[in-house]
């Protein structure tokens, strides 16, 4: 689908419009893409979130992606503490967050600094008129002001005092400034929900919820809100407002959802199902804390939360409790999986099960925390000491994770392993609407505790699947001892024999080797039967990657897209697929890690396309390299 | 139980591998001759170790056991206890694995209070790594890795214990048996995280380091055995004492005015009278016993009753309406 350039282009007539029409004309969209960015405090992600929401409950298709600073608050009205929610809301399948937006809402002049480079030509701008102070405009590094100086001439901008409104609406309401400055957020988001029509019963719901027991705040953000819903129409600024009619999407039952929540969803639809309790041991971290945010909220299950004093406590835990017979999780991001490859490669030697999951983000080191990369991919396959192979499954979307933990702790338990689930900042915040599914139609995860120990041994294996009974303490006559030391084929008995110690390698690696066998055939969109090029990722660029390829093909290119979820061990169908394209891009976060694995298991000589700005492929970045291969 | 438990029970199929001569024979000695009169059956209970020489000890016990990984023990401990409280998890660790490595584990475990039983073997040197110096070595120690001797202050893992607000703390001997056992036996009893520091000799790298409290010639002079209670008294004559002078503890010769009534009487849930007798140094002598006894909450219980009160407030958990749970629309 292709990027309606007119979008929102002409979203309103700024600087005066027509002075008659109380009732103003509706004009039809298909897409829009809209960028809130404000001062950390300013309750951005807030207000984004809550479009959001009004955006999915009138059907749209939608896609988000949050951009906040790492600085808890950097200093108000400094580039620092910018933070920015963008969404894109479709009557049409979208994939992405969009490259640009049509319309940006900026807060203050440091917000507007910060984005108004990725705003195009003609798109909208909406400002607070008031916060562009002499002090403000000089924090942000304004040396004069935009709003007078004819700099954003080449945009529709539209100057609405949005404190001095905020004011108005809660005169004599007997709070105090700051109370009333809080609620601005909400009469913009009641403005931009009159302009897109968006229903606000659901943000006016979700304030009920959250301030219950304040019942005055709650009064002055539903007044503001009305207040800004009620200003978008009867102003003058608006020439319109525009309807983005509801998406074409598969009938059911549908939520918006985060790749976080998504993925501690899994987990818990894992534990019930398999019948076993959920153990999570975690150290906070971002972007993972909020798995473990959500999972402490869910103790009825049961799901026993574990906030470990480190790391490695975290894994080392989830270990002890894999050991006790709980599904096991560990969440982490990069410098955490640094911290646990050792409790990791312990797992794979004693076999037993446990998911890690690493919600990627930019490095090397601290790198930027808030901002996404696929960077650990080999780390994730190789990154522990010795031969110690482990499968990893990588989400491709936000809700994409609920089936990926769901799978991973699948694999865990079948075949007695550590498993590694990777996402990444941008899927762990991003958001889009999710079908949610039926419980009882989920696949079945078959739970097998040993109990008999007639001809028990800790490392006696199943002929299909090679893996290894699950004996849990406080089984009687199934005492065993397990251990890091090399151990013989059967008992586990401590063994330094040469011969041994081949075979047990042999044999875990077959093990991990094998998972590949149950994978559903690789999916190729576009030519089923080979073309000009296919375009291989993983995680995150899913994205960008098939609206990027789905705009090619309508152009007639022969592009295609693999976008594989199973990252180790590699799907057996892969190189066969890839074969049949006469040239094989991969699109990656990172320095082209995938694709030095297919090159090496394949001789394929496969080239890459790599982005490692903690920012994501932009639609058009990966619609204009596949041109240039194409034309190469 | 059908038929009482014994040693044999708890005695694994495994050769024994420590040098010979090894403090960790008695101790292991100790631990499966005291395992019976707990009476937990040998499926319920569960060693976890680290690494280092102590940390081989889950192989011989005829139990569940998980040799792990170096200093981690505490973590794989607690992971075990909170999600399956009803077993008894005991973790081998010493005073590298315990205090070097993982003394960030250690500490944390003990301020949790998880109910486990920890065994800190402490013999002042790295033996398996093959002499080199150990946070409980002294400073001046001469070893592999300090020819010049150790600049390096130690660590003294009771008063690391009590700093770190354990519930249970004590100190005793690999090779005084039935003091090792009855220690065992009164951590074994107390619920939440019991620390025993073990003193044990390594016969290759450290030998005789605890000689003034093992000697048979002379320990009865260096050791003062603690009993709740009782005032402190040792010598061979039990003839002298431990009197306060002002804040501060000095040994006095019984008699000639000084009586019993002079003397500190211990008392294990006193913890700044625990703090002053882990910090004894010569020429006080070395206490052994319980040091400190409290009652605290433990973490996995704590956590277990939370889970139970949720449950009965919520109900069980429903997945289907936890996945259908927020903002949510029907595309028809």
């Amino acid at each position: 689908m292709a990027v309606p350039p007119e979008a929102a282009g002409q979203a309103a007539e700024s600087r005066g419009g027509s002075a008659d029409a109380p009732h103003k004309r509706q004009e039809k969209r298909d897409r829009v893409v809209i960028r809130f960015a404000g001062d950390s405090g300013d309750g951005m992600q807030l207000t984004g979130m809550q479009f959001t929401s009004e955006s999915a409950l009138a059907g749209n298709d939608i896609a988000t992606l949050p951009d906040f600073p790492a600085e808890i608050r950097a200093p108000a009205g400094t580039l620092a503490g910018v933070s920015g929610f963008q969404l894109n809301f479709s009557s049409n399948e979208i994939f992405t967050a969009g490259d640009e937006p049509n319309v940006l809402v900026a807060m203050n002049p440091a917000a507007l600094k910060a984005n108004i480079d990725d705003v195009p030509p003609n798109g909208v701008i909406i400002v607070d008129r008031e916060a562009f102070t002499d002090a403000n405009l000089k924090r942000a590094g304004y040396s004069g002001n935009p709003l007078t100086d004819h700099s954003l001439d080449k945009f529709q901008v539209i100057q609405v005092d949005v404190t001095k409104m905020t004011s108005s609406a809660l005169h004599g309401s007997g709070l105090s400034n700051r109370d009333v400055f809080r609620t601005r957020n909400m009469f913009v988001l009641g403005m931009l929900s009159w302009l897109y029509q968006r229903p606000i019963e659901s943000t006016i719901k979700y304030l009920d919820a959250r301030f219950k027991k304040r019942p005055e705040i709650l009064e002055a953000n539903i007044k503001t809100l009305k207040a800004g819903y009620n200003y978008g129409e009867t102003a003058e600024l608006f020439t319109s407002s525009y309807e983005v009619p509801p998406a074409k999407i598969n009938p059911g039952l549908y939520r918006n959802i985060t790749g976080n929540s998504a993925t501690a969803l899994g987990f818990v639809a894992a534990s019930v199902k398999s019948g076993r309790p959920l153990f999570l041991g975690s150290y906070p971290i971002t972007p993972a804390s909020d798995v473990l945010h959500e999972l402490s909220g869910y103790k009825n299950f049961p799901i026993y939360t574990f906030q470990a004093e480190d790391e490695i406590a975290g894994v080392s835990s989830a270990i002890g409790a894999a050991f006790g017979g709980a599904i096991a999780i560990t969440t982490t991001s990069g410098p955490g999986m640094n911290l646990k490859a050792e409790a990791i490669g312990l797992a794979v030697k004693t076999e037993l099960p446990i998911v890690i999951t690493d919600i990627q983000r930019a490095g090397p080191s601290t790198g930027m925390p808030t901002k996404p990369e696929q960077a650990d991919l080999l780390m994730a396959i190789y990154g522990r000491h010795g031969e110690a192979p482990l499968p990893v499954v990588a989400a491709a979307t936000p809700a994409d994770c609920f089936e990926c933990a769901y799978e991973a702790v699948r694999i865990a338990l079948k075949y007695m392993t550590p498993v590694i689930l990777l996402t990444d900042g941008q899927l762990a915040n991003g958001a889009e609407p999710w079908l949610v599914p039926d419980p009882d139609q989920l696949r079945d995860i078959k739970v097998e505790l040993r109990t008999d120990p007639e001809g028990f041994l800790p490392y006696i294996r199943d002929e299909e699947t090679l893996s290894r009974p699950w004996a849990v303490p406080g089984t009687k006559g199934l005492e065993h001892r397990i251990g890091g030391l090399s151990g013989e084929n059967l008992t586990g008995n401590v063994s330094y024999s040469p011969a041994n110690n081949e075979l047990m390698v042999r044999t875990r690696a077959r093990k991990i080797a094998g998972i590949a066998r149950e994978y559903p055939p690789t999916e190729i969109f576009g030519d089923t039967g080979g073309g000009d090029l296919v375009i291989l990722g993983w995680g995150s660029t899913y994205g960008p990657i098939r609206e990027g390829v789905k705009q090619l093909r309508e152009k007639g290119k022969r592009v295609s897209h693999i976008h594989l979820r199973y990252m180790n061990p590699l799907p057996r169908d892969l190189e066969d697929k890839l074969r049949q394209f006469k040239k094989v891009m991969i699109a990656e976060m990172n320095m082209g890690q995938l694709l030095k694995l297919v090159r090496a298991d394949y001789l394929i000589d496969a080239f890459g396309f790599n982005k490692i700005q903690g920012r994501p492929f932009k639609v058009s970045e990966i619609v204009n390299r596949a041109n240039r291969a194409l034309e190469g | 139980m059908a038929t009482a438990l014994t040693r044999k029970d708890f005695v694994s199929d495994q050769e024994v591998r420590w040098c010979p001569g090894c403090g960790d024979y008695a101790i292991l000695a100790g631990v499966q001759k005291m395992m019976p009169e707990f009476g937990v059956a040998p499926e319920n209970v569960v060693f976890i170790s680290g690494i280092g020489c102590s940390s081989r000890f889950p192989y011989y016990m005829n139990t569940y056991g998980f040799h792990t990984i170096h200093g981690r023990a505490p973590a794989f401990a607690t992971g075990l206890k909170v999600s399956r409280p009803e077993l008894d998890v005991w973790v081998v660790t010493g005073d590298g694995d315990g205090l070097s490595i993982g003394g960030n584990h250690l500490i944390h475990v003990l301020r949790r209070n998880v109910d486990l039983k920890i065994l800190l073997f402490n013999n002042r040197i790295y033996g398996l790594t093959k002499g080199q110096y150990s946070p409980t070595s002294e400073v001046g120690k001469v070893t592999k890795s300090t020819p010049l001797g150790s600049v390096d202050f130690p660590f003294n893992p009771l008063t690391v214990a009590l700093g770190a607000h354990a519930t249970f703390v004590a100190r005793t001997v690999d090779v005084e048996q039935k003091h090792l056992g009855e220690t065992l036996k009164r951590a074994h009893d107390h619920r939440g995280a019991s620390f025993i520091e073990i003193l044990q000799n390594c016969n290759i790298f450290n030998d005789g380091a605890f000689n003034d409290v093992t000697d048979k010639g002379i320990k009865a002079e260096h050791q003062l055995i603690l009993e709740h209670g009782k005032p402190l008294i040792f010598g061979k004559n039990r003839d002298k004492g431990i009197r306060l002078n002002g804040h501060r503890p000095e040994v006095v010769a019984l008699g000639n005015g000084v009586s019993e009534s002079d003397l500190i009487v211990h008392d294990e849930t006193n913890l700044a009278l625990a703090f002053m007798l882990g910090n004894f140094e010569a020429p006080l002598p070395t206490p052994i016993g319980v040091f400190y006894a409290t009652s605290r909450p433990t973490y996995d219980a704590a956590i277990n009753k939370q889970l139970a009160e949720a449950k009965s407030k919520q109900g069980p958990g429903d997945l289907r309406k936890l996945l259908m749970s927020g903002d949510t629309w029907t595309v028809d």
